[in-house]
């Protein structure tokens, strides 16, 4: 490949608050070329491009730009009360002799525009009305006709359809033809190896591989992204089944064909009472969508939920109503209210039961807060305690307590160690573990594999928005997971 | 080819329902006034209704602006008797200083105003009240509290401004109509008028377009402040004296027209012509309750309440 570049990064760091987000990064993107950049969640993709597009100012090295940057990130950044036309030409829109705005040319133009694209709406109409995929295509266009010579892409398929992918993927050869370069940000393996030419993966703030993706087999680049060798992964366990503990059991959860398009697609999750499942994939395979599924809080095309053989009516309150509680990801915006006290933290949940007539019971609440303290050793001056004011450990503990005192029969844990220090972290863990031992049925959501490893009874492994497959006994090993992930060693293990 | 009604989606048909809700009200309760009250249709009515609409037409155009941008501009009301008072008291040194004066200082107030909102991000209600506080005090400091009441004399050039009339039309109407065009091919003919579109429909995603929010905000702050102290002279100059008791809540009469014309109050939405006919409405409804001359005045406030509350419901409901 002629090495033309038009954008050169070299040596580049970046620090935020003490945390190195980038570390020394090289990255080449050359002329013409679809460049894919990859890495897991936290790895620095994000901080590259805002460097690369001048968001940010990286604190060392030196950036080398020619020519003009498009960018089109996940979310689609346009105005939906604005026609279609207005956002496909805003900032340069056309003008008549006056030097006012020509709105017949202007919608002329943009359905002309649009129709290379696979757009047919009425470019009149607000862009709000369009649906995701289409405006996504529309930021496309708008992206391509200021005159890019660099397009980056950041997850731009995360919300199509597979037919909207399709075209998606026609305009970016189309883009490649013109000769403008593309920086295609994607945790979709299979688009990846369509379309792109070179990778750079990114680990840890840390540019790890840069080359052609060609000759880089799908479970080295799986490597490459989770930091462990190819011997590692390629090495394959013993496919023998584990003794299994829960086999008299009924499933307490049972979710079958849970469908929330283009998010998840046919998904099952059954699990029995005293098992942990873990959920695994890569960042957007769909493991929150599942949960968040499950506990009706992502409308579903299809699916359904059954507690204890009953079906569930796939709303939040029904749900928790059932006995399934969810301890979201994000505890700072979906959880935790830090200005309260951790017993009003703590009975915030449980509220409708500890009350009489609208009036709640103190000494039942008291009661209550003291025993989950205890029980899950939350280290507080008081129960009085502002939130807030605790270490990021104690305040998942005390989400945790939240759930628990509204005795649950399921548990849906989303990333419940992340952020917080590796004893505490520790600790959360065993507490899981000790809940799933007396009665509780878990759902493990994790981003790290050993956490998964060690704390799950059984696997199931998700790839973009289905299952990819699913693990027990023996089969629990890194090497099942990754295969499974990047979808070779699995296929190889079935047809032996 | 789809033709416009079977492409009708929601969002269109609630800009539709929005505009043409207004501008149907305003017809029904014409044609009513119309039939009930003989003098309505009178042309000196009309001409009275048409001038008086006029001033708040002005201080409505540059509110229009600003809350499309998702702002609100509370000092309107404060500045609108600022202007006025600056423009008697400069009309002693002549024509020019009576008419820059206003525009000027009012000017300068809403460019401040623009400059706090979007250089430091406060939220416009308060970073506006207080400019409505500093804005009355100071008119209070010049006035001596009211006191002293600035004359235009009487045979100066600037009273025809405000009391000039062809065929019997003041020029405010006039000057409010050709404002109120040019307001309006700004906002849909220009790329300011585009950027401020954009500004109050979706302020981050403008700006990672490339709209140059901040400058958008600062400009309609600025001109908001403009044509409020422009109100105030024409005002001023219709009653020949700064009187120093006017435009207390006016800020808050040129919000309810805006709202009532269709525009959102959340931004990213809305229309000069539909400011207009809102201002044709609460003027009509004004009107009307002086013809029927028993009941008490403040029923217009009361009524023009309920058709505000009305409207803001129709949109909460239309946008689903």
């Amino acid at each position: 490949m002629p090495t033309d570049p038009v954008i050169e990064v070299a040596g580049v760091t970046k620090t935020f608050a003490g945390v190195r987000a980038l570390d020394d990064v090289d990255f080449t993107l050359n002329r013409g070329e679809i460049h894919a950049l990859v890495g897991e969640n936290g790895a620095g993709k994000s901080t590259l491009i805002k460097v690369l597009t001048g968001i940010h100012t990286p604190d060392a090295g030196r950036i080398t730009r020619k020519g003009h940057i498009s960018t089109i990130y996940q979310e689609v950044n346009l105005v939906p009360l604005m026609s279609v036309a207005a956002n496909l030409f805003l900032g340069r829109e056309p003008r008549n002799r006056l030097g006012l705005i020509d709105r017949a040319r202007r919608s002329a133009d943009a359905a002309e525009l649009l129709t290379g694209y696979g757009i047919t709406a009425d470019v009149s109409s607000p862009l709000g009305t369009l649906a995701v995929g289409e405006q996504q295509m529309v930021a496309l266009a708008r992206a391509v006709e200021a005159d890019a010579d660099v397009v980056i892409m950041d997850e731009p398929t995360s919300s199509l359809e597979p037919r909207e992918v399709e075209t998606l993927l026609e305009v970016v050869r189309k883009l490649h033809e013109a000769g403008i370069a593309i920086i295609y940000v994607s945790h979709r393996m299979d688009e990846l190896y369509r379309i792109c030419d070179t990778v750079t993966v990114l680990r840890d703030g840390r540019s790890v591989h840069s080359g052609p993706l060609k000759e880089l087999p799908r479970i080295e680049l799986v490597s490459l992204m989770l930091g462990r060798s190819v011997n590692e992964i390629q090495k394959h366990g013993t496919t023998a089944f584990g003794e299994d503990h829960y086999a008299g059991r009924e499933p307490v959860l049972e979710a079958t064909g849970l469908t929330s398009k283009p998010r998840i697609n046919a998904v099952n999750v059954a699990i029995r009472p005293g098992e942990v499942v873990g959920l695994a994939g890569l960042l957007g395979s769909g493991r929150t969508e599942t949960a968040k599924a499950i506990i009706g809080a992502l409308p579903l095309d299809d699916g359904t939920v059954l507690v204890a053989g009953k079906p569930v009516p796939h709303n939040v309150k029904a749900a928790t109503k059932a006995g399934i509680s969810m301890l979201a990801e994000d505890r700072k915006t979906e959880g935790i209210i830090p200005n309260l006290s951790v017993r009003e933290n703590i009975v915030l949940a449980a509220l409708p039961r500890l009350s009489r007539f609208g009036v709640i019971s103190r000494a039942r609440q008291d009661r209550i807060v003291d025993t989950f303290i205890t029980r899950l050793r939350i280290k507080v001056s008081s129960p009085e305690q502002k939130v807030a004011e605790l270490s990021g450990g104690n305040q998942q503990k005390v989400l945790l307590a939240r759930w628990l005192c509204t005795e649950p029969k399921i548990l849906l844990l989303d990333e419940p160690t992340r952020g917080i220090d590796v004893g505490a972290k520790a600790e959360v863990q065993a507490l899981i573990d000790e809940l799933a031992r007396e009665g509780l049925a878990v759902l493990l959501i994790s981003s790290e594999l050993d956490e998964l490893l060690d704390g799950a009874d059984r696997l199931i492994v998700l790839r973009d928005g289905a299952v990819a497959g699913e693990l027990e006994g023996a089969q629990l090993t890194r090497e099942h997971v990754l295969g499974a992930i990047a979808a070779e060693v699995m296929d190889d293990a079935d047809s032996n | 080819m789809t033709t416009p009604m079977t492409t009708l989606t929601a969002a269109t048909r609630t800009k539709v329902l929005q505009r043409q809700g207004a501008a149907v009200a305003l017809v029904l309760m014409v044609a009513v006034s119309w039939l009930v009250f003989p003098r309505f249709g009178s042309l000196d009515n009309l001409r009275d209704l048409a001038l008086q609409g006029s001033f708040l037409a002005v201080i409505a155009l540059g509110m229009t602006f600003v809350i499309i941008t998702g702002g609100i501009d509370l000092s309107v009301g404060s500045l609108y008797a600022l202007g006025g008072v600056l423009a008697a008291w400069g009309s002693q040194y002549g024509f020019l200083v009576a008419l820059a004066l206003p525009l000027l200082v009012c000017g300068l107030i809403g460019l401040i105003n623009g400059l706090l909102i979007a250089r430091t991000n406060m939220a416009p209600f308060i970073v506006t009240l207080a400019s409505l506080l500093f804005a009355r005090g100071l008119l209070l400091a010049i006035t001596d509290e009211g006191a002293n009441t600035y004359q235009i004399p009487p045979d100066s050039a600037f009273v025809e401004l405000g009391r000039g009339t062809v065929f019997g039309f003041g020029y405010p109407i006039f000057i409010a109509a050709v404002l109120c065009v040019l307001g309006g091919m700004i906002l849909n003919r220009t790329s300011f008028g585009q950027n401020v579109f954009a500004a109050g429909g979706a302020e981050q995603s403008a700006i990672l377009m490339g709209v140059p929010v901040a400058k958008t905000k600062i400009l309609v702050y600025t001109m908001s402040g403009t044509l409020a102290g422009l109100a105030g002279a024409l005002t001023a100059a219709y009653l020949q004296s700064g009187v120093t008791v006017i435009g207390v809540g006016t800020e808050l009469d040129a919000i309810s027209v805006v709202v009532i014309g269709g525009t959102l109050l959340t931004g990213g939405m809305g229309t000069v012509l539909g400011t207009v006919i809102g201002v044709g409405l609460i003027k009509v409804i004004q009107n009307v309750i002086n013809q029927i001359g028993t009941l008490d005045s403040n029923y217009q406030s009361v009524v023009s309440g309920v058709f505000l509350l009305v409207v803001v419901v129709l949109q909460r409901i239309l946008r689903r």
